[in-house]
């Protein structure tokens, strides 16, 4: 069974056709890319996913359920969870506090226990805090945990935002350029991260500029020009499209690995 | 043993408190005291509201108004003992903050300051012209709360001030504890997410809407139970507590401190209370000083002016 299938879906900003009819659908374990040149809606095709933004037409079914137009707050319920390519940090809280957030759904009790500090409040503390030491092990940042997440390098606060999206422990992880400003080995260490996440189940839509990494990663890719579907398929079809040559690889441009819209 | 934030915050306060008295000159400064911690009080409430979740309101004197205005009503209409009054007002505050902010915080943006700004002013324009229950605008009075002279039975010699001095500290401590409490819990981590980016604290499930209200019901609480301190220790009530004036008070008191900050809000607080007192030119344009010391603030000492000095020092020591 499809763990997400969009269909259909399109958006309008004015008269402007954003994203229009664009279908795909995603299995547990599988990596999808979405890629295209610059403004081609894959970033507005992630907020209409995770419930941004609401769709003029179309549907979203996650597990079957549809979640068309469902607040982010209640699609993370479900098991959704993103990163954004705009870091969206909370700047004046800790490293360690910020994937703390993320056990959110699992943390929160009732709002008296956390103001006199009941027992069951500091032990759904304590809990958040060793998983999310965990979780900082895993993307490279246990030792920056007690530093302002503000002090952290732009590279950092990307392999940060994933550590807080985990901590939801999604079925579907939307990852928005998570390799964006990070050097070639933080590179290598996130698209390692990406593949063991899916290894252990979680669907990954991927949107990603750095076309090697889109290439090994991806069990499928989609690829939007102008807001709309121009082909899909296995990394090996989708690079052979003529389509996806034109549109978005240039004419001239056979070299797909540096193909940056 | 190296002590929390948590912990260092309440035995500063609890020092400060136990240690003020004394350096006072005269028996007055207990009087004055009293007000700092009175105030402060409804000033860890806006630490909340404003400081952790980022939400402005303009009327929360309104709150304090049905604080105070309980403890002189509910003794004479209800027979309630005036302790019983105060938590019916923070009962009442705290359901009309619920019924006030519930629609309002489903929307974005600055709407809960437009719409509080207009609950503050109509309850004091209630308490004003409804002469016949509120005794209008020269005020009604409060029952004793009765403590006092419990303790003095008991053979604890202590003035009326200096009763009101431990217990609006006392007050203050358990504010402050309960504010620092919920600070470090998942409640406290989901209102500072929001106001650090709304969407990311939407992504990572917070129910943004019923966030901001917890917030903004326990800061009502707070105001609530302030006015109502102010009334059993002044014996009297007036409408001006609920005033436009007070509400404006107690923010520029949060963001002057550092609405972050439970100790840089109670720094605020007093800074603001003693000020009138000491220079007497404060008390005749107050209002002008207080726009004066919000502008100020905003454009060099955004974060408060603690949490700035503090940041300033430790620059310097590094």
């Amino acid at each position: 069974m499809n763990l997400l299938t969009v269909e259909g879906i399109g958006i309008r900003f004015g008269g402007l056709h954003a994203v229009r009819d664009v279908g795909f659908s995603l299995k547990a374990g599988e990596i999808v890319s979405v890629i295209g040149p610059n403004g081609a809606g894959k970033t507005t095709l992630f907020n209409i996913i995770s419930g941004v933004y609401i769709p003029h037409s179309g549907r979203i079914l996650l597990e079957s359920d549809d979640v068309t137009g469902f607040d982010p707050y209640l699609l993370a319920r479900r098991g959704m969870s993103r990163t954004f390519q705009n870091l969206q940090i909370f700047q004046a809280m800790t490293v360690l506090e910020n994937v703390m957030t993320g056990f959110h759904l699992r943390e929160s009790g009732p709002v008296l226990s956390d103001l006199l500090a009941l027992p069951s409040s500091r032990r759904r503390s304590r809990e958040a805090e060793s998983d999310a030491r965990v979780l900082l092990a895993r993307v490279g940042l246990e030792r920056a945990a007690e530093r302002e997440a503000s002090a952290l390098s732009y590279g950092a606060l990307k392999r940060l935002e994933i550590a807080r999206a985990l901590a939801l422990n999604p079925k579907l992880l939307l990852l928005d350029e998570p390799a964006a400003g990070c050097n070639a080995v933080e590179t290598e260490e996130i698209d390692h991260l990406i593949v063991d996440v899916a290894k252990e189940g979680t669907a990954i839509l991927l949107v990603e500029h750095d076309m090697k990494m889109v290439m090994r990663i991806s069990n499928h890719i989609v690829v939007l020009d102008h807001g709309e579907k121009i082909a899909e398929g296995d990394p090996a079809t989708v690079s052979r499209d003529p389509r996806v040559i034109e549109a978005y690889l240039g004419t001239q441009g056979q070299d797909a690995n540096h193909a940056h819209g | 043993m190296k002590l929390s934030a948590k912990q260092s915050t309440l035995l500063v306060l609890i020092l400060i408190i136990a240690l003020a008295p004394f350096f006072f000159p005269s028996a007055f400064y207990f009087r004055i005291g009293s007000v700092v911690f009175v105030n402060a009080v409804a000033v860890v409430g806006m630490v909340i509201l404003t400081g952790y979740a980022g939400q402005i309101s303009l009327g929360h004197a309104g709150f304090a108004g049905i604080g105070g205005y309980a403890c002189a009503l509910a003794p004479v209409y209800l027979g309630l003992h005036p302790a019983l009054a105060a938590l019916l007002g923070a009962l009442i505050s705290a359901v009309l903050a619920y019924l006030v902010g519930r629609p309002i915080l489903r929307l974005k943006g600055y709407y809960l300051a437009v719409a509080t700004l207009g609950f503050g002013i109509l309850v004091s324009m209630v308490l004003s012209n409804e002469t016949a229950i509120t005794g209008g605008p020269d005020g009604i009075k409060v029952p004793d709360l009765g403590l006092r002279a419990w303790l003095v039975d008991r053979g604890l010699k202590i003035s009326n001030s200096q009763f009101w001095y431990w217990f609006s500290g006392l007050a203050l401590v358990i504010g402050a504890w309960l504010a620092l409490n919920l600070h470090e819990s998942a409640t406290g981590r989901a209102l500072r997410a929001l106001h650090g980016s709304e969407i990311a604290a939407r992504t990572v499930g917070v129910d943004v809407a019923r966030a901001k209200l917890i917030a903004f019901v326990i800061s009502a609480i707070y105001a609530s139970v302030a006015g109502s301190l102010i009334a059993l220790q002044n014996r009297m009530i007036t409408p001006d507590i609920a005033g436009y004036m007070h509400s404006i008070e107690m923010v520029t008191m949060a963001v002057l401190g550092g609405a972050g900050s439970v100790l840089g809000a109670i720094f605020g607080a007093t800074i603001l209370t003693l000020l009138p007192q000491v220079l007497t030119v404060f008390q005749q344009y107050e209002q002008i000083m207080l726009g004066l010391v919000m502008m100020l603030v905003m454009i060099f000492m955004r974060d408060g002016l603690l949490p700035s000095l503090v940041a300033r020092v430790r620059g310097r020591g590094e």
